[in-house]
């Protein structure tokens, strides 16, 4: 759907979208051992299906995102999706050229089958008792959203961050069906440092009292202090620190220090905001399922821990995209990627954008970063006759 | 096209394995990639260059030459190339040795310092000489390893490395019967042929 004229949003917009849910019979099994039976994922779509197919591409979200990652639900809602930067008409994912597949992951709290969903045995919602999932289980599911919307073969699966790192695992675990892959500001496995960031993160919502072992819906609360701290510690390492600095930097709100624990300087109150407006909009129990997805991220393990070896059966041409102020997942670890795809002789182009804000630059319509992608999504497109 | 780029062209075994060094906005490689069927990557500064690349189909590997080549393993490509960027390079030396590492064969083409035009600027005008080819001045410009072909030749041998092919060219990269007879003093541009015997 494409906007109009007499319509709220700007051109290249999308638009207003609307989400559907896609229910799944086969039973899936996912790497921890368990099975679901049934499952069900929220999607968005954005653009046409061309004749051949040819032209489908699937963006896979970071770890707070979701299904709604371009144009607008309704006529008042005042953001767009997450990834307005980059998808929509005329953008490096142009919606006039592919047909955009975009769905909230299994585990998710935007629609589809997780921990706050309704179990179809018992009736009561899944709480703590949903299976941890794996990037390569949420491969595995999108792999069976692929077969139920008639897709061939992906022209691009494309995500930053933890969509990134799905991206990769596609290419990994289905060579044959992704032609394609940008990976941004990812990493391929996480450093100790970050499992220790998420560590912190998920004890803040595991102690906080009114988590109930993962069972506060039945106790119609939520642990929102714990998921606030979580959603602040995240939001520390998606900025840099000059970009803090230059932000917030250390002004008072009153001007003057009052000697008290309430929010007294900007950086404070931003993260206060952005942890309490996390808690409206997202389920703590997701949060530990998406964290434990990332920590345990790592393509090379069934490799011998070679990831060249793991990249050997890729038949993708591969786009990696860091950001220069990056410390969560920094252009470094880009490299690490470049150099296995390097070893295993297969195309690869990398940029690295110098850009102020950090890991959150992957959201944000960097000139550079838009003109790499674009001519990357440029090639994808010609190829799939889009 | 360029002369220049032809000659390399001319050099190149159908099929290679080539890494650009400096690559620019890829012309040579997506030539390479036309006439010789060559795979590759170019390697380049310039986010820019790296997006122009990736227009024409060219992979592109964002990075600063200077920091080297680690990310490559030995002997992995066919020919390594550099046009008209040994002159910029930190260390022209290493370069050439971390060339010749990842690469069979090494392609070098700069500009030739000892051209008489260049000679005359100096002997008449007492200043730094400037041409179409090295239009900066001498405090602006990036080409802090300028050298002559003598001085090239004399670094391959200290290098141990053998020069398979020479040609030397004017900025129109013709190449005259004169430019035979004394390359070092007529020949603008030098192009070189290397390996390194293992």
């Amino acid at each position: 759907m494409s906007a109009t004229s007499s319509t709220p949003w700007p051109a290249d917009s999308v638009g207003l979208v609307t989400p559907r849910s896609l229910h799944f019979d086969q039973p899936l099994a996912l790497d921890c051992g368990r099975s679901l039976d049934s499952f069900d994922l929220m999607i968005e779509t954005y653009g046409e299906l061309n004749a051949e197919h040819s032209n489908a591409v699937l963006i896979c979200h970071a770890l707070s995102g979701d299904h709604h990652a371009a144009g607008y639900h309704n006529q008042d809602e005042r953001k767009p999706g997450w990834w307005e930067s980059c998808v929509g008409p005329g953008k490096p994912i142009d919606t006039n050229r592919f047909f955009v597949v975009c769905l909230n992951n299994l585990g998710g709290c935007g629609g589809s089958t997780g921990p706050s969903t309704l179990r179809g045995d018992n009736g009561k919602s899944w709480g703590p008792d949903f299976p941890i999932v794996t990037v390569r289980d949420w491969v595995r599911s999108q792999h069976q959203l692929m077969q139920a919307l008639d897709i061939p073969c992906w022209a691009a699966v494309i995500g930053g961050s933890l969509g990134g790192m799905q991206a990769l695992q596609w290419s990994v675990d289905f060579p044959e069906l992704t032609r394609h892959v940008v990976a941004i500001a990812a990493a391929p496995r996480l450093s100790t440092q970050n499992i220790a960031f998420n560590e912190v993160a998920r004890q803040a919502i595991l102690t906080d009292p009114d988590f109930h072992d993962g069972r506060y819906a039945e106790h119609d609360t939520v642990p929102s202090r714990g998921l606030m701290l979580a959603r602040m510690l995240g939001h520390i390492t998606y900025l840099s620190d000059n970009a803090m600095a230059d932000k917030f930097g250390r002004d008072l709100i009153s001007g003057n220090p009052q000697f008290s624990f309430e929010a007294e300087f900007q950086v404070e109150s931003y993260l206060r905001y952005q942890g309490r407006s996390f808690i409206d909009r997202f389920d703590a129990n997701t949060y530990l399922l998406m964290t434990k997805a990332l920590d345990y991220f790592d393509p090379a393990r069934d490799f011998d821990g070679d990831l060249a070896t793991a990249f050997e059966r890729t038949q993708a041409r591969f786009l990696l995209v860091a950001f220069t102020r990056d410390w969560r997942f920094s252009p470094q670890r880009s490299r690490e990627l470049m150099r296995a795809l390097l070893q295993a002789g297969k195309s690869v182009s990398y940029a690295c954008i110098d850009s102020p804000l950090g890991h959150d630059d992957f959201l944000v319509p960097v000139p550079d970063y838009l003109k790499v992608f674009g001519q990357f999504m440029n090639g994808v497109a010609e190829e799939a006759g889009a | 096209m360029k002369p220049e780029f032809s000659i390399i062209s001319e050099w190149i075994e159908p099929g290679s394995r080539v890494l650009d060094l400096g690559c620019g906005d890829g012309t040579l490689l997506s030539l390479l990639q036309t006439e010789r069927k060559v795979s590759g990557y170019g390697l380049d500064l310039d986010v820019g260059n790296v997006a122009a690349c990736i227009a024409k189909g060219v992979d592109a590997i964002h990075t600063d030459v200077d920091n080297g080549l680690s990310e490559f393993n030995d002997q992995r490509f066919d020919y390594v190339v550099m046009t008209q960027a040994l002159q910029v390079m930190q260390q022209p030396d290493k370069v050439m040795l971390d060339m010749l590492r990842v690469g069979r064969r090494g392609i070098v083409t700069f500009p030739n310092f000892a051209h008489w035009s260049l000679r005359l600027q100096l002997l008449l005008s007492g200043r730094m000489p400037r041409t179409r080819a090295l239009p900066a001045t001498w405090y602006n410009t990036q080409n802090i390893h300028l050298c002559t072909l003598k001085d090239f030749e004399e670094l391959c041998e200290a290098l141990n490395i053998r020069i398979l092919e020479r040609r030397v060219s004017d900025d129109q990269h013709r190449n005259g019967r004169s430019r035979r007879w004394l390359p070092n003093l007529s020949g603008q541009v030098g192009l070189y042929l290397l390996d390194k015997p293992q």
